[in-house]
C-alpha cells in the first residue's frame, strides 16, 4: 500500500469572508507518510487543516480522500470517511472524564474495538491511564494533549491530522508526543499529517515537509531537505533556538 | 530605621473595629440604594394627582437593619466560622460543627414535647390563648415538628446520603397513604382523613412533581444537550391543548391522547428545532423565547379552534385504565365498585400516582439514554460542538433528537395538567413558567436529576408553604398576602444558592463510562509507586 496517495489538496482555495486565507494550496499525503506543514503565525496552516475537515468549505479547488471528493462533504461525514483529528487548542470534554472523552473517539467504530483501542491508547500514553476517573477539564496540557491524540485514535482513522500537538508544551512533553507519533506510524503504518510551529521538531519526525507563507506553499521536500535549506533555517529554524 | 516598621502597622483593627467601619459602610450602600425604592413612593391623592410619599422612618429601619446584621457577622460570625477550623490543642480536635450544636437529644425531647402538648390542645387553642397568639403557637408548633424532622434526618445522615434515590422514591411512593394515614388519625376518621389529604397530596404533591417532571424534560435540552431554551413552556401547552381538544371534541381517552400529546409536542420541538440549528447560547435563548410567546399568541388568538383566553373547559378525567372512572355518575365509578364512601380525594391520590410514575419514566429515560451514544452525543455537544463534528457526530441529528425528547416530556406533563385542571388557558403557559423552569434546572445543578428534584421541592413546596403562614398577617397587618412574596423566595433562593453552590445543589456530574478491570488497574499503579 506504501506510495499511493491518500489525501490529495489540489488547488484549494479558502474564504473568511471576502478575506482570502487559502491561495491554491497543493498538498499530497501518501500512505504511511508522516507529513509537516510549517510556517509562521496566519500563515493559513489551521485554516487548511480545518478546511479538509469541511468547516470552513474551500470555495475553489478539490479535497480527495482515498480516491473519494470530500470537498463537498458534511464535517461529520468527512470525520466517518475514517480522518480523525486533534484539532488546534486540543478540544477535549472539560466535565466529561477520560474515559468518557475516549468513548466519544470510539462512537464513530460504534465501539466495536472499544476496550481493545482503549487498551492501546493506554500503552502509548500510560499517563492517561493514572488519570482514567479525572474530568478532562483538571488535566495538565500535556495530558489535554496526549487526551486529544488518544482520542483521535479510538476512531480507528487512516489519516490522523494534528493542530500543533506541540502548541504552549514543555520541551519533555513534546518529546514524549512526537515520540508517540513517531512509533505509532512505524508499528501501524498510520497516515499523520501535522501542522507545527515547531519547525525543528515536525521537520525531524516528518517523512516529507511543506513550508506555508501568507496561504501559499512555497516550499516542498523530504524532512532532512527542508531541516537543510537554508531559506527555512534563516525563517523558521534560527530564530526559534536563540 | 528600615527595620523598624511604623507602630500602627502592627495593631491589626480588633473584631469590634473592622465591624462598626464596615457597618458602616454597608450603611452608607444601604441608604444609597435604598433611598429611592422605600425612602420615597409615589401615589394619588384624592384629585387623582401623582404625588411622592415619604418614608424616611421605613428608610432609617431598613438602614439600621442592615447595619446592625453587618456589624453581628463581622464581629461575632466571622470570629466564629473562623474558630470552627481551629484544632483545639489539648485533644487535637475540631470544635464541634454547628450542626451538632444545634441538634442535640435534649432539644429534640423538648420539641417532641412542644408538638405533643400544642397538638392536644389544637382545639381550644383559640379559646386558651385568643386568635393572635394561638397563630403564634400553630407557628411554633410547625417549627418544632420541622426541627423534630430535620433531627432524625441529620442522625441518620450518612445512611440517607447513600441511599438517597432508593429513600426518595420509597417516601414519595408512601406519601399519600401517610398524609391519610396521619390526617385520618388526627381527625378521627377515615372520611376527614381522605378530605384532609386533598390539600397536601394535590397542592405540594402533585404540584411539585409536574415541576419535577418538567425540570427533568428540560433537563435533558439544556443541562445534557447546553441548548439553553427559555421557551419551554410552549411544549407544556403543546401537550395540554392536544389532550384539552381531542379529549373534548373527540371523547378519547387520556391513556391514547397521553402518547399522542408527546408526540405533537415531540413535533414541535423539530419544527423549533430546525431554524435554530445554527444558534447557541444567548441566540438560541431569544428564539426560544420567542417560539414560546408565539405558542401562546397563537392559543389566545385562533379563537375557533382554542376558545382564545377564556381557555378550554370540560376536560374529560383520567381514567384507571379504563376499568373505573372518576365521574360520581358513572355506573363503574370508582367508590361504587369497591362500595366505599363518595370522595374527591381518590382522584386526586389517583392522579399523584400517575404523575409520579411519569417522572419516574422520564429519569429512567434519561439515565438511559446517557449512556447510549445519543445521549454521550448530548453531553459532547455541551462541552464542544467542533469537536463534536470532528469525531463524525452528525449535531444535526443530536440537537434535533434532544430539542424532541426534550419536548416530548413537556407534551406529557401538559396532558397531564389539562387532565388535572379539567381546564387549559393560555394564562398557564406564559414565560415566567419558562423561567420557573430553567430556574430550577439551574439551581438544582445542571444535569444532576436528584438536585433538580431537590430544587423543585424547595421552590415549589416553598411557594406553597407561602400560602400557609397566615400567622404574618398578625405581624404585618390584615392586607399581607404572602403569595405575593414568591418570587422574592426564588430570587432570594438563587441568589443564596449561587453565591453558596455555584453549580447548583448537585454540581457534579456522573461519569457514565468505566474501565472494567479498574480494582485490578488502580493496584498495580499503587505497586508501581509514581510521583
Amino acid at each position: 500500500m506504501a506510495g499511493t496517495t491518500l489525501l490529495d489538496i489540489k488547488g484549494v482555495q479558502t474564504y473568511y469572508g471576502n478575506i482570502r486565507a487559502l491561495n491554491g494550496v497543493d498538498v499530497t499525503v501518501k500512505q504511511g507518510e508522516i507529513v509537516a506543514l510549517i510556517g509562521a503565525n496566519g500563515a493559513g496552516k489551521s485554516t487548511l487543516m480545518m478546511t479538509i475537515f469541511g468547516a470552513p468549505r474551500a470555495r475553489a479547488g478539490t479535497i480527495t480522500f482515498a480516491g473519494i471528493d470530500i470537498t463537498q462533504l458534511p464535517t461529520h461525514e468527512i470525520a466517518r470517511m475514517r480522518i480523525a483529528q486533534s484539532p488546534e487548542g486540543r478540544r477535549i470534554f472539560p466535565r466529561m472524564t477520560v474515559m468518557e472523552n475516549l468513548q466519544m473517539g470510539a462512537s464513530l467504530d460504534n465501539l466495536q474495538h472499544y476496550d481493545e483501542d482503549v487498551e492501546k491508547v493506554f500503552t502509548l500514553f500510560p499517563r492517561l491511564k493514572e488519570r482514567i476517573a479525572q474530568r478532562g477539564g483538571t488535566l495538565s496540557g500535556g495530558e489535554q494533549q496526549m487526551l486529544s491524540i488518544g482520542r483521535a485514535l479510538m476512531a480507528r482513522p487512516k489519516l490522523l491530522l494534528l493542530d500543533e500537538p506541540s502548541l504552549g508544551l514543555a520541551p519533555l512533553v513534546v518529546k514524549q508526543i512526537f515520540d508517540a507519533i513517531r512509533e505509532l506510524n512505524r508499528t501501524q503504518g498510520l497516515t499523520v499529517f501535522l501542522v507545527e510551529q515547531n519547525a525543528f521538531g515536525a521537520l525531524k519526525l516528518a517523512t516529507r515537509g511543506y513550508v506555508m507563507v501568507n496561504g501559499n506553499v512555497t516550499m516542498s521536500g523530504t524532512g532532512k531537505e527542508l531541516l537543510a535549506d537554508p531559506d527555512v533555517r534563516a525563517a523558521y529554524l534560527e530564530g526559534g533556538h536563540h | 530605621m528600615a527595620v523598624t516598621a511604623s507602630p500602627e502597622r502592627d495593631i491589626v483593627a480588633t473584631p469590634m473595629q473592622r465591624a462598626t467601619r464596615e457597618a458602616l459602610y454597608a450603611g452608607a450602600i444601604a441608604l444609597g440604594l435604598f433611598v429611592l425604592f422605600i425612602g420615597l413612593r409615589t401615589d394619588q391623592n384624592i384629585s387623582n394627582e401623582l404625588i411622592l410619599v415619604q418614608r424616611w422612618l421605613l428608610l432609617a429601619v431598613v438602614v439600621v437593619l442592615t447595619m446592625a446584621g453587618r456589624f453581628l457577622y463581622v464581629a461575632y460570625g466571622q470570629p466564629f466560622l473562623a474558630n470552627q477550623q481551629i484544632v483545639d490543642v489539648a485533644t487535637g480536635l475540631l470544635p464541634e460543627s454547628v450542626a451538632t450544636r444545634f441538634f442535640r437529644l435534649p432539644y429534640f425531647i423538648a420539641a417532641i414535647a412542644t408538638v405533643a402538648v400544642l397538638v392536644f390542645l389544637a382545639g381550644s387553642l383559640d379559646g386558651l390563648l385568643g386568635p393572635g397568639l394561638a397563630g403564634y403557637a400553630r407557628f411554633l408548633r410547625a417549627l418544632a415538628i420541622i426541627y423534630a424532622l430535620a433531627s432524625v434526618l441529620f442522625y441518620f445522615r450518612t445512611f440517607i446520603h447513600a441511599h438517597f434515590s432508593a429513600l426518595g422514591i420509597t417516601a414519595l411512593a408512601l406519601y399519600p397513604v401517610i398524609v391519610v394515614l396521619v390526617l385520618a388519625l388526627y381527625g378521627g376518621s377515615v372520611a376527614a382523613g381522605f378530605q384532609g389529604s386533598l390539600k397536601w397530596v394535590d397542592n405540594f404533591g402533585i404540584q411539585i412533581l409536574i415541576y419535577v417532571m418538567l425540570a427533568w424534560g428540560l433537563n435533558i435540552v439544556v443541562g445534557l444537550a447546553g441548548l439553553l431554551d427559555l421557551g419551554y413552556v410552549a411544549f407544556y401547552a403543546v401537550g395540554a391543548y392536544a389532550y384539552a381538544l381531542l379529549g373534548t371534541q373527540y371523547g378519547l381517552s387520556f391513556w391514547i391522547l397521553l402518547p399522542a400529546a408527546g408526540a405533537m409536542a415531540a413535533f414541535w420541538g423539530v419544527l423549533l428545532g430546525f431554524p435554530v440549528l445554527r444558534l447557541r447560547g444567548d441566540y438560541l435563548a431569544i428564539v426560544t423565547l420567542a417560539f414560546g410567546e408565539i405558542i401562546r399568541l397563537v392559543l389566545i388568538n385562533w379563537r375557533e379552534v382554542t376558545n382564545g383566553s377564556a381557555g378550554i373547559s370540560g376536560i374529560p378525567k383520567v381514567t384507571f385504565f379504563g376499568l373505573m372512572t372518576f365521574n360520581v355518575s358513572d355506573p363503574n365509578y370508582i367508590a361504587k365498585v369497591f362500595d366505599i364512601a363518595t370522595s374527591s380525594a381518590y382522584y386526586k391520590i389517583f392522579l399523584y400516582y400517575l404523575i409520579l410514575g411519569l417522572c419516574l419514566l422520564t429519569a429512567f429515560v434519561t439515565i438511559r439514554l446517557r449512556r447510549m451514544p445519543v445521549g454521550r452525543a448530548w453531553e459532547a455537544l455541551r462541552e464542544d460542538e467542533i469537536a463534536c463534528r470532528s469525531l463524525g457526530i452528525n449535531t444535526t441529528t443530536t440537537k434535533l433528537t434532544a430539542f424532541a425528547t426534550g419536548a416530548m416530556f413537556g407534551g406529557f406533563a401538559g396532558s397531564f395538567f389539562a387532565a388535572r385542571q379539567g381546564f387549559v388557558s393560555p394564562e398557564s403557559f406564559i414565560f415566567l413558567e419558562s423561567a420557573i423552569i430553567l430556574a430550577i434546572v439551574v439551581l438544582g445543578g445542571m444535569g444532576s436529576l436528584v438536585g433538580i428534584a431537590v430544587a423543585a421541592m424547595v421552590m415549589i413546596g416553598g411557594t406553597e408553604v407561602l400560602r400557609e403562614l397566615d400567622f404574618l398577617k398578625q405581624v404585618f397587618g390584615p392586607d399581607f398576602t404572602p403569595e405575593l412574596y414568591r418570587m422574592l423566595l426564588f430570587g432570594m433562593a438563587m441568589v443564596i444558592v449561587m453565591l453558596w453552590k455555584p453549580r447548583g445543589f448537585v454540581g457534579s456530574r456522573e461519569p457514565t463510562a468505566f474501565l472494567k478491570e479498574s480494582r485490578a488497574v488502580s493496584g498495580s499503579f499503587t505497586k508501581e509507586g509514581h510521583g
